[in-house]
Parts: C-alpha cells; sequence; structure tokens
C-alpha cells in the first residue's frame, strides 16, 4: 500500500552483490548527480526534499548541509553515524545489512554535495559482520570506478572508511562519535563550535544517520519535489520503523508516513496487532529514550485527533500529552508489561551508558537507578516518586550532551502517565513482586479496531 | 597588539561590563567579582580545554546579544559559553540557575564521602565551599556511596578515588605540563574511575601540580597527610631561584617548620600568573624543600577566596541578630565558660534532677519546662535562645 524507496529492492537475491544491485538501477542518482549537477544543486534538492535527519533530532538535513562552513584550503568531512544503539531501534542495521550498496551510494552523492572526499561510517562495534559486508560492498564499488580518483571523470575523488565502535552507546551522540573516530575517549564536545564548523580532526563535517544518506538516493533519483510529495506536511518521505515489543510481527518497515498508529500496530501489513488477543497498554514511538505514551494517548491526541505516524502528530502536545519520532524504534506493551519495570530497564541501561563526564548525568542515572530497583522490588517509598521526579527534572537539559535528557525522558513520562502503578507498586510491596499491575484506567482500548 | 578596536559589553545580574571578545561569561563575571561570580569546580583558566563537565557555573543567557537578543532555552555552562556584545545575563537573580545549581551540588555530594573531619583539603576544599553556599542540609540518597580503594600513584601523591568528582583537571595538568601523561579515565559513567595503567607511578618533576588543581580532596600530599590541619597552619609567600620552575610558592608553616609547599593561589582557587605564565612549580621545590633556610620569605599570604581559611564565615550562613551580650542581658559571654562560677551543678541548693538540661527537658537546653525560669533566674544564661547554638557558638562573632 504504502511507497518503498528505499527497502522496495531489499528483498531481491543478492542485491548484497553488486552486479545484481546494478543491474536493478543502482548508482544511477551518482551519474545523475556528478554528470549533471553541481554540488550546490544536489544541496538544494535534498533542501526541497523536506527531508528530515532519521537519527532522532528530526533536524532538516538540506538545512544542516548548508550550514556547513566551507573555508578555503581545508578538508570536509561526511561522517555517517551507524552507531545504532538506541534500545528497540534496528533500522539502520537492516538497511546496511540487506542493501549496503544504497548507503555507498548514497554516500558517493552526500559526498559529492558536501566536497568531502573522505568519508567515514562510523559503525558499532556489536554489527561486526555487517562491517565486512561494507568493506565487500566498498571494494565491488571501487572496482567498478564508483570510488578512488576521478569518478567518472568528474574530478570528484572520494573513498569510503568503515570504523568500527567499541561498544558505547555514548558515541551515537555526533560529538562524541567523532571524539572516537580521532581516537580518543568517547566524551561528547561541549558546543559551540558545531560539527559544522569544526568536526573531525577540527575541520567542518557533517555528520548524519544511516538511513538519512540512504535517503538522497532516490531524492536525486526523483528529484526532491517528487520526494517531498509523499509523507503529510512537514514530515516528508519515508519513514523505517523498527517495531518489536508485544506485537504479532516484529521487524522493520518502511511507511510513508501518511498512516496512523492504530493502523500501524493493528494492521497485517505492519505489526499485525498484539499476540492472544491482549489488549494494548502503552508504546514508546521512537526508540527508549522518548517518552512512553498510554495507549489512549497513543491512539488519539489529546485534542482528539487521530494520531498519525510523523514527525509532528507524535510530537502533538509537547511532552505532556505526546512523544517524538526519535529514530523510529516502536516498542508495545501489551497488558502484561510492567511500566516500572521496564522503566528500571532503562534507566540501568541509561546508568551504564552514562560517559561520566558532567556531573548531573553521571550521578543522577545512578540514582534514578537505584529508586526504581527500589520500587520494582516493593521496597519503595512514597516520596520516592516525587524525588525521582526531581532528579530526573534537575538532569533534563543541564548536561553537555542529549544523552542526560533522554535518560530523564522515559522516567519523566512513565511518571506522568503512569503515577499509579508506581505507587501501586509502593502501597503493595507483596503483591508486585508476584504480578503486574495491568491496565487499570488505561484499557479504554479494544483488543482488535 | 594594539588596543581592541572594540570591546563586547555584557550585562550579568543587572551590572555591565566591557569585556574583550572571545572572552567566557564566567570571566566576565570574575572580572566584576561578588556574589555575581558563578562558582566553577571543573574550570581552571590556565588549563586548556577544561570546563564544561561539572555543570555548577550553568548560567541562564536571557538576551544572546543585540543583533541576536533571544533567549537561549537551556541553561549554558558560563565557562565556555563566550561573551556576545549585548549579552545579558542572570546567574543569581535567576531560580532557574539556582534550582539548577542546587541540584548540581547535591549530584557530586551523593557519592562523596563527606570525610572532611578526616580530610586534608579540609578548609580549602572547593566542593566544601560550594556545598555550604548551595547544598542541603541533609541528603536525600539512601544508597551506600561509592567507594573505591586508596592508591598511591607515585612517591608523592596519593589518589582517593572515593573523593574524586571528575573534574578531569589532572588529566590536564599532565598534558599540558608534564611530557607524558601516565593516568586517565577508566572506565565510564558513575563508575569511572581516575586511575594509572597498571599502577604505574607518576613521577613526572611537574607531576605535583595536580595536587593543586583537585578541588576536592582526591590527589593529596603524601608529605602532608594527616601532618595538620589547614587551618592551623601559617601560610606564607615565599621564593626561590629555582632552575626549572618560577620557584614563587606559599608555605604552610607551623611554628618554623615547612609542612607543605604550594603554588600561590588567585582569589578563584587558581594558580597565580606572573608576566602571562602560569606559576606552576616543580616537584623539587614542592616535596623537597621543606626547610625554612631554602626559601627567602615575601611575607603572610592573604587569603582571598572566601573559605573556611579565608573567611570562617559563608555568604549563606545565617548570622544572629542580637550578640552574645545582648542576650545573655549585657552580661560578658566569657562567664558561660566558666563552669565553676555558674553552672548549677555546684550550688548544693538545687536539686540536680531539677536542673533543665536534655534529660528533663524537651530540646537539649532543656525549654518548655515550667519551672526552669526559677531555677535559672539570674543564675546561667536564658536557656530559651530561639537561635539555638548559634549564637553561643564560640567561633561566632
Amino acid at each position: 500500500m504504502g511507497r518503498k524507496l528505499l527497502l522496495d529492492k531489499a528483498h531481491i537475491e543478492n542485491i548484497r552483490l553488486y552486479d545484481v544491485y546494478r543491474r536493478e538501477g543502482g548508482y544511477r542518482s551518482v551519474e545523475k548527480a556528478l554528470k549533471s549537477m553541481s554540488p550546490d544543486q544536489v544541496t538544494e534538492e535534498v533542501k526541497k526534499s523536506g527531508l528530515r535527519g532519521r537519527g532522532g533530532a528530526g533536524f532538516p538535513t538540506g538545512m544542516k548541509w548548508s550550514f556547513l562552513a566551507k573555508p578555503e584550503g581545508v578538508p570536509r568531512y561526511l561522517v555517517v553515524n551507524a552507531d545504532e544503539s538506541e534500545p528497540g531501534t534496528f533500522k539502520d542495521r537492516y538497511l546496511m545489512e540487506f542493501i549496503p550498496h544504497l548507503l555507498i551510494e548514497g554516500m558517493i552523492t552526500s559526498s559529492y554535495a558536501l566536497g568531502s572526499s573522505r568519508s567515514y561510517i562510523y559503525i558499532r562495534g556489536e554489527y561486526a559482520w555487517i562491517v565486512d559486508i561494507l568493506e565487500q560492498a566498498i571494494a565491488e564499488a571501487k572496482n567498478n570506478g564508483w570510488l578512488g580518483k576521478n569518478i567518472l571523470g568528474s574530478g570528484f575523488d572520494c573513498e569510503i572508511y568503515v570504523h568500527p565502535g567499541a561498544g558505547a552507546y555514548i558515541c551515537g551522540e555526533e560529538t562524541a562519535l567523532l571524539e572516537s573516530l580521532e581516537g580518543k575517549r568517547g566524551n561528547p564536545r561541549i558546543k559551540p563550535p558545531f560539527p559544522a564548523v569544526k568536526g573531525l580532526w577540527d575541520c567542518p563535517t557533517v555528520v548524519n544517520n544511516v538511513e538519512t544518506i540512504a535517503a538522497v538516493v532516490p531524492i536525486v533519483n526523483e528529484g526532491g519535489e517528487e520526494y517531498a510529495k509523499i509523507g503529510i506536511g512537514k514530515s516528508t518521505g519515508t519513514k523505517l520503523i523498527s517495531s518489536c515489543g508485544n506485537i504479532k510481527k516484529p521487524g522493520v518497515y518502511e511507511i510513508d508516513m501518511t498512516i496512523s498508529v492504530e493502523e500501524f500496530i493493528y494492521s497485517d501489513e505492519y505489526c499485525g496487532g498484539i499476540p492472544k488477543g491482549k489488549r494494548l497498554k502503552a508504546c514508546i514511538p521512537g526508540g527508549s529514550s522518548v517518552p512512553i505514551l498510554p495507549a489512549n494517548l497513543l491512539l488519539k491526541t489529546a485534542k482528539g485527533e487521530t494520531r498519525m505516524m510523523t514527525y509532528e502528530s507524535l510530537a502533538d502536545g509537547g511532552f505532556a500529552t505526546g512523544s517524538m519520532m526519535g529514530s523510529g524504534g516502536f516498542i508495545v506493551l501489551d497488558e502484561t508489561q510492567c511500566v516500572v519495570r521496564h522503566t528500571y530497564t532503562l534507566a540501568r541501561f541509561y546508568r551504564h551508558e552514562s560517559c561520566g563526564q558532567c556531573s548531573p548525568c553521571r550521578e543522577g542515572t545512578g540514582w534514578m537507578e537505584k529508586i526504581l530497583l527500589n520500587i520494582e522490588n516493593g521496597k519503595g517509598k512514597m516520596t520516592d516518586v516525587d524525588l525521582l521526579w526531581d532528579i530526573q527534572r534537575k538532569i533534563e537539559g543541564n548536561t553537555i550532551c542529549p544523552l542526560g535528557d533522554a535518560a530523564a525522558w522515559p522516567v519523566a513520562a512513565a511518571i506522568r502517565h503512569f503515577r499509579d502503578e508506581f505507587e501501586w507498586h509502593i502501597l503493595n510491596p507483596e503483591e508486585c513482586l508476584r504480578r503486574n499491575y495491568g491496565l487499570a484506567n488505561y484499557g479504554s482500548v479494544p483488543a482488535k479496531v | 597588539m594594539a588596543e581592541a578596536p572594540k570591546l563586547f559589553k555584557v550585562t550579568i545580574d543587572n551590572i555591565t561590563i566591557e569585556v574583550p571578545p572571545g572572552t567566557s561569561i564566567l570571566n566576565a563575571a570574575r572580572m566584576i567579582g561578588g556574589d555575581v561570580t558563578p562558582p566553577a569546580m571543573c574550570y581552571y583558566s590556565k588549563l586548556q580545554g577544561s570546563g564544561g563537565k561539572c555543570r555548577t557555573c550553568l548560567v541562564e543567557v536571557a538576551a544572546g546579544s543585540t543583533a541576536d537578543p533571544r533567549p537561549m532555552p537551556k541553561l549554558v555552562a558560563s565557562c565556555r559559553t563566550n561573551v556576545m556584545d549585548g549579552m545579558v545575563v542572570k546567574n543569581i537573580t535567576s531560580e532557574r540557575v539556582t534550582d539548577a545549581r542546587n541540584g548540581v551540588v547535591e549530584f557530586l555530594l551523593i557519592n562523596h564521602p563527606l570525610d572532611c573531619p578526616i580530610c586534608d583539603q579540609a578548609g580549602e576544599c572547593h566542593l566544601q565551599d560550594l556545598g555550604y553556599d548551595h547544598g542541603k542540609e541533609s541528603t536525600r540518597y539512601e544508597f551506600s556511596r561509592r567507594t573505591f580503594d586508596r592508591e598511591d600513584i607515585g612517591p608523592y601523591i596519593q589518589l582517593h578515588m572515593t573523593r574524586c568528582i571528575l573534574c578531569y583537571r589532572c588529566t590536564y595538568v599532565a598534558d599540558q605540563l608534564t611530557d607524558n601523561r601516565v593516568h586517565g579515565i577508566l572506565d565510564r559513567g558513575d563508575h569511572a574511575e581516575i586511575s594509572t595503567y597498571i599502577s604505574k607511578a607518576i613521577e613526572n618533576d611537574f607531576s605535583g601540580n595536580m595536587i593543586d588543581v583537585c578541588p576536592v580532596g582526591a590527589l593529596t600530599d603524601r608529605t602532608f597527610r594527616f601532618k595538620n590541619r589547614v587551618w592551623f597552619t601559617k601560610p606564607v609567600d615565599a621564593h626561590r631561584d629555582c632552575p626549572t620552575c618560577c620557584g614563587k610558592v606559599t608555605l604552610w608553616n607551623r611554628g618554623d617548620e615547612v609542612l607543605r609547599v604550594t603554588v600561590r593561589k588567585d582569589p578563584w582557587g587558581e594558580v597565580q600568573s606572573y608576566d602571562g605564565k602560569p606559576g606552576w612549580i616543580c616537584n623539587t621545590c614542592r616535596f623537597d624543600k621543606k626547610k625554612l633556610s631554602d626559601w627567602v620569605i615575601e611575607g603572610p599570604t592573604k587569603i582571598a577566596r572566601h573559605s573556611v581559611m579565608g573567611a570562617n564565615h559563608y555568604i549563606n550562613a545565617k548570622r544572629p541578630l542580637e550578640t552574645i551580650s545582648e542576650v545573655m542581658g549585657g552580661r560578658h559571654p566569657r562567664v558561660l565558660m566558666d563552669i565553676h562560677k555558674v553552672s548549677d551543678v555546684n550550688q548544693p541548693e538545687v536539686m540536680l534532677s531539677e536542673l533543665p538540661g536534655p534529660a528533663t527537658g524537651d530540646t537539649f537546653n532543656g525549654q518548655k519546662l515550667e519551672y526552669s525560669t526559677n531555677i535559672t533566674d539570674g543564675k546561667i544564661g536564658s536557656p530559651s535562645n530561639e537561635e539555638g547554638t548559634d549564637s553561643t557558638n564560640p567561633n561566632t562573632p
């Protein structure tokens, strides 16, 4: 039903290989860009397309590219952020694993637009086998003249290097990624200066998500305006959603951002509903760090409109009654899940992954984890809920990088929407170890729509 | 360089100052001085790249600049944000800042052992000052604190990681002052620690400066450990002709004995600069020259920082409104101390069991007892002092 631009050819046999990929129309965008367009024209197309960063923040990519400083005699770099470590997000993995040449093609075109003759893929260390897949794709592209010196006689040189990380979530933050790529400890830098001015080795750098760079291929092939026609409002194009949790068909889906959340969860084309006839309790629509939403707020916004799978609609209502598109890690919780346990799991993750550089995040994440563990184990006190709220409030916005916010938001949202469940845990210390709270008053949603 | 062509006007807490371009908000506030200066635990102006980590210096930027007067949405670290022309900054006038700063101090203290009574840094500890100014009187943290084993790194320095607040200053010292850094941050998050690679010794000639930059008692001078409390020592400025360093130091003496040698510090607790160069000292001056005859004494050191050493009271500490002699009805406070003259214990006509005190009263002073006035009338000081122990504290002026 929905249009597919990135994964439409992902299931063709051996699409991983260059010959098959080329036969299916691969590398057309490189030909088009290098032969008939100037770098600025490519950037202009990306601007027209309204493509927004797919890594989480949703910043317009064309605008990011146009911010890149272009001083004379200084190299510029394109770095692709493949350090996909957000719990619940695995879309980039799918893309790189099945159709690696799409990323390479997008990188060559983007490097041309940005004037980067050395581009990097920073991939998370756990994706070790994907490193091999990418290396092979790069070698094939190079053998066929798509990389190296003077590509297609245009005078443009480009090399792509793959750099595996060492297993740190924080290295997905763009400045920490650059530090790590330079061979240092992956601590986020203090901004400003932004990477567009001083990035990799103090040179202007653009850091983009894998999916963003892959989306440049259809944009150049079909034109930015054509791409912008897909989707609603400022959410243009297609988005990969990796869905998991209590759904019948977990996996990576490409949606064209015109469908509703309800359709995405219950339609057989996508998640296929919740197994065993259970009811929807809550959902994290964009990767573990975005606020959790209870079922009633997930399917309808506070204003009563249908919530759509778009950047704007998911964020409708702000953090009070909305959430975020984030990186597209769609985690569904059914009525048997415990929100307290879930929040504790996330808090434990963020505590473990905090880089320890700035104090609110370093100390606050550990503190929140301990309190949540107490509540989960029936040892909590009523004041703990307010204390948690106060801690998250003091972390959020006061840290160097967004990891502090990412650690604070899930806790804040869980308390905001599921406060009674926390209180039930505290008031029923024995019972909370034996059974889950269930739905209580969020269960106004039928099992099957 | 000729005269700077243009100075930036910046307003901090309604005080306007003109500073050269490229000055950070924190340094501009230090030029004004006083209460508007945000505290800084990790920033050290003489160490390149330091700052931005501890988040105690967060300020609110109410207007970015004259050209772009929009406020900044988040609080910014004043040590790493440069001023713009026409910038309006709120520090102590902003409730958001005070709230965030109190939060940061609480975070810094939850895993700090608070072992000030046995810590050599006590009295000149930045965290102690910060705690007095912004901390809560009690903690909301109910879990066991993070601890590490003490570690001797080299013959002169002891690392007490439990006290560390991970300001990274000592790593910058090693990077920028010595030729080879052999210590650094291991691990991450709240289990991160400063250590050397497989307990290697830190032996560089300028490594002792790490002790001076450490804002807490994590790095201490092994030659001074448990020798004395800093407030009992007498600091004097001294110098010697040193071939490796500037030789300008502060000696901390007790009598004729030199207990320790440190760099001279400016009002912000940082090393003083001479002709634009920071006056770091070498390990020979610091650890080996412990005789008065090694040094030329210049005079007593003035401690400008508000600290236990400097003033013995704190900005936010409440002073009692009335003096002790007012409370005492004009009598000299000294009589309070002479237990033989004033105590009821020595008066045989009084029943000991009726004495106001913790055993019989609701409070330590034995308040709320009906007969207390009868007994104490004209004999000892009125126990119904509303200010509590403050006014009877002999340390209070």
